[in-house]
């Protein structure tokens, strides 16, 4: 994902660039006496071009230091320039008129000094680009570069820019260049700003002003230049631990939101109806698999609306996933209430026959979910940091199923039922509860809401026949540790869970977080075995 | 649970089997050990041969035997229903695994490949003295033993019971196999340990030496029944059956079950270890896949199948479950999952006292018919 931003970044920035050299004619035109120096026979002379080229920093010049690059700049025997249009026809810059390339036009050779110059004067001719997709990946190189030399033209930019965000980045990249050349106030009033911008790829040459040479001189001589370096150093510390706490808050809730829907379901039918369900990684796999077949449908019949078809796999995955339940539940697990290790193992087993089921019909290879349209990308944050659409909308997806389940479970008659069948399952049955019909009902719901998660989990991962295995385990810890019937516990849970993992992933890796996080739960539930949330009062086995 | 009390009356504390069981018991291993004599004096194509095949066959399911059967002590005794049984097998056989890696080479103090490609020099320290076989066989009995006595300790202190202890016991297998699964963890990563050459001196593929481990694997399994009935008639046993079918009123009455269920898991797991060890000399390989989910499961439905408290029952499935498998994976290797959740299904729907609880219905039945 975080590939994705600056590729079709670097993809509008490939077609700015190419838009000059077919639209040659219409361009602005270079006077005859800046272009002589690239007819010399001397490198000095062909740079001073080059660069004054870049200074005029208009798309003609542009275009002219864009084709040097591609060899496609011609000498005439006469010493004039032309530039390439297409096989064998060329235009003068200077007249824009467009000829047929005469005979002795010679390319110019760009040896590695012209072409250091080249990109230099390409960068500062970019500053001027009409796209702000453009200057603002100049700016950027500018910042990287830091050369001392570039402050001029930066500064000139900067006078220009009218984009607010441009104009960040030029303080910034006139503060890269300025703060190893410069007076000593320039010098200190560039750490400040480089502290301000809290990039780390500054660390380095605010690092080496405190360094010391073998005569013990400090690298920046003046003492408040260092100290201003230091509080930069400082600053850019705090932001990076920032930038990684925020990263990790929002991988976790990431994460913790995808636990959470994986457990939601199972919260309902194991932790409310005290059915342990080994199929529920298998109800997860068919609401993913439900989604792969109305992305299928979508193509062949309503390719128009294809980015659409996450919204309609919704509720075709909750009816598929909810009807497997509800046959299960009666046909298997109705008659082994009351006998939970029973059900442990009879479940399994569907668990089975379900996993074959899908290899037989779609083959044991993954199938491809693909992510629509408007659920790719990300928006970039505190510099570097790339929140994906994706996660988001699952993280908020999340929050509303367990809304949703919370209304039906506090606001809705079969959720008063389901609750009363949970506190008394006789009593409930005495007062003319059909505690059968809920039973099926109530599993359906949960066993629905498990391929609402299944929609979710296709877009983050592999669509195959043991995505329900991978998840089984993590869902019943959530449950387990949010305690059972408490669906503010399975929030909980699920959340706390997630955090966990991501703020310890950094130190010991993904497996070695995993283990310690089972082995956490493990003891957790030592020490309160009703989980998070007991249910208070007295409860008899 | 009520069927199942009903099963199970209380008995007198006689004999440990009744002289007809000893009978039947000696009788059939008598036939189960006069089997590679067969493979070893015939010769092939001969009426009487038995395929060295068949004797790796059998004795890879006398392992499997054995580890339904420690299930069965604290499942169909204890009412503890454990999913992590897979981790004590895979342990012991992680014992053996490492005596024989070493037993293999022309130094003891060569490191294997999984090691030369971490650039570890030497064996780390939890695989010092393994060179040594008793050292290893001690490991097989201790790790799996360790291990579940402080789990157990823990988990049985607080009270966790009925589907939590076995969610939990899943949990920590499955912890277990993402452990060794870790190439850094020092146990060969997914590959774990093969390539196994001798084991005591003796060629661990000659049909001599696999006759004498299928041997052992036999009086193992036979050792194993004749402590379990010990553990089961005693006065402990019924204490143990007493948790299962009512442990709060068993507290009560005064008793605190902590050391009882402790002492049964513990024996049970160390059980499961001995089974490991053997089994991994006989199919000469062992890796994480034996501690999933999967396989640990898979062992409860030997004993649920055979008929759980009947300790001869985890015998009978174990073997009727993995003839079919064996079967199937070769004759229809596609449908073997159906048939293996059809037969969890219907297990548990129809045969609550499995195929020994059947037969002793059936019994009964024909008693009252004549």
């Amino acid at each position: 994902m975080k590939l994705i931003f600056p590729f079709w970044r670097r993809l509008l920035l490939i077609a700015a660039l190419a838009l000059p050299m077919h639209m040659a004619t219409a361009l602005e035109l270079v006077d005859r006496a800046t272009l002589a120096g690239l007819a010399s026979d001397n490198n000095n002379d062909k740079i001073e071009a080059i660069n004054a080229l870049g200074q005029l920093s208009h798309p003609g010049a542009a275009a002219i230091l864009e084709a040097l690059g591609n060899d496609n700049v011609l000498i005439t025997s006469d010493g004039s320039v032309l530039v390439v249009e297409s096989a064998g026809k060329a235009y003068d810059p200077t007249t824009g008129n467009s000829i047929a390339v005469p005979s002795g036009a010679e390319p110019i050779t760009i040896n590695n000094r012209l072409r250091r110059a080249l990109q230099a004067a390409q960068a500062s001719a970019e500053l001027y680009s009409p796209s702000p997709v453009v200057r603002l990946a100049a700016v950027k190189r500018l910042q990287k570069e830091g050369d001392a030399s570039r402050a001029p033209i930066i500064s000139k930019a900067l006078e220009k820019e009218q984009d607010a965000e441009i104009k960040q980045a030029l303080t910034i990249a006139l503060a890269a260049s300025t703060i190893k050349s410069g007076d000593a106030s320039a010098r200190r009033q560039a750490a400040f700003v480089l502290g301000e911008s809290g990039d780390a790829n500054f660390k380095p040459v605010l690092s080496a002003m405190l360094q010391k040479d073998s005569n013990g001189q400090f690298a920046e001589p003046e003492n408040n230049v260092r100290l201003a370096a230091e509080t930069a150093i400082n600053q850019i510390d705090r932001h990076q631990s920032l930038v990684a706490w925020a990263g990790n808050i929002f991988f976790g809730i990431s994460l913790g939101s995808v636990l959470l829907l994986a457990a939601l379901g199972l919260a309902i039918t194991f932790g409310l109806m005290g059915i342990i369900n080994m199929a529920h990684g298998e109800l997860l796999m068919i609401g993913a698999y439900a989604t792969y077949m109305v992305q299928l449908f979508f193509k062949a019949y309503l390719p128009g609306w294809i980015s659409w078809y996450l919204v309609a796999a919704l509720p075709v995955a909750f009816l598929v996933a909810a009807i497997v339940g509800m046959i299960l539940e009666r046909t298997v697990i109705r008659w082994l209430y009351g006998r939970p290790l029973e059900t442990l193992l009879a479940t399994w087993g569907i668990s089975l026959m379900l996993m074959q089921a899908v290899r037989s019909f779609f083959g044991a290879q993954n199938v491809e979910v693909a992510n629509p349209k408007w659920m790719t990308g990300g928006i970039t944050v505190l510099g570097n940091l790339v929140l994906t659409y994706n996660r988001m909308v699952i993280i908020a997806f999340a929050l509303c199923v367990v809304g949703v389940v919370w209304l039906v479970l506090n606001r809705t008659r079969l959720g008063l039922f389901v609750r009363a069948i949970t506190q008394n399952r006789r009593m409930a049955d005495c007062v003319g509860v059909a505690t059968g019909r809920i039973d099926m009902l109530a599993f359906g719901l949960g066993s629905g809401i498990a391929g609402l998660a299944g929609v979710a989990l296709s877009q983050l991962g592999n669509v195959g026949p043991d995505l329900g295995r991978s998840y089984i385990v993590d869902s019943f810890m959530v449950v387990v540790l949010g305690g059972v019937g408490q669906l503010a516990g399975t929030v909980v849970a699920a959340m706390g869970l997630g955090m966990l993992n991501k703020f310890i992933e950094p130190f010991w890796g993904a497996v070695i977080a995993k283990i310690a996080i089972l082995l956490f739960i493990v003891l957790f539930v030592q020490k309160r075995p009703q989980g998070l949330f007991a249910p208070k009062g007295r409860s008899a086995e | 649970m009520n069927s199942l009390s009903n099963n199970l009356q209380p008995r007198s504390m006689g004999p440990l089997f009744s002289a007809k069981a000893w009978t039947a018991i000696i009788l059939v291993t008598a036939v189960f050990a006069c089997l590679p004599i067969l493979n070893l004096s015939f010769a092939p194509g001969h009426t009487l041969h038995i395929s060295a095949y068949t004797i790796g066959l059998i004795g890879k399911f006398t392992c499997y035997a054995m580890a339904a059967l420690a299930l069965d002590l604290v499942w169909g005794y204890a009412g503890i229903l454990s999913l992590g049984h897979g981790l004590f097998f895979a342990l012991g056989g992680y014992g053996m695994g490492m005596y024989l890696m070493r037993a293999g080479k022309s130094s003891p103090d060569i490191v294997p490949d999984f090691m030369t490609f971490l650039s570890w020099k030497a064996y780390p320290w939890f695989w010092s003295f393994t060179e040594h076989f008793w050292y290893a066989m001690l490991l097989v009995l201790l790790v799996p033993g360790l291990l579940a006595f402080i789990f157990g300790y823990f988990a049985f202190r607080s009270r966790i019971k009925g589907v939590y202890f076995s969610i939990i016991t899943q949990a920590l297998t499955f912890a277990a196999m993402l452990l060794f699964f870790r190439n850094e963890t020092g146990f060969g990563g997914n590959n774990g340990f093969t390539d196994f050459k001798r084991i005591l001196g003796f060629d661990i593929t000659s049909p001599q030496t696999r006759a004498a481990l299928y041997w052992l694997s036999l009086g193992a399994l036979l050792a194993a029944l004749i402590l379990g009935r010990a553990i089961t008639q005693s006065k402990l046993g019924r204490v143990l059956t007493a948790i299962r079918d009512a442990e709060s009123r068993l507290r009560f009455l005064g008793y605190e079950p902590l050391g009882f269920k402790l002492f049964v898991w513990t024996v049970s797991a160390m059980i499961c270890g001995v089974a490991g060890a053997l089994y991994v000399p006989q199919v000469g390989i062992i890796n994480p896949g034996e501690m999933s989910t999967e396989n640990s499961i898979e062992m409860v439905i030997w004993v649920a199948t055979g008929g759980r408290g009947t300790l001869i029952g985890p015998i009978v499935g174990a073997g009727v479950i993995n003839g079919l498998k064996t079967w199937f994976t070769s004759a229809l290797p596609e449908f073997w999952l159906y048939a293996l959740g059809l037969i969890f299904v219907l297990v548990t729907l129809f045969l609550p006292q499995g195929i020994v609880g059947l037969i002793r219905r059936l019994g009964r039945r024909e008693k009252a018919l004549s």
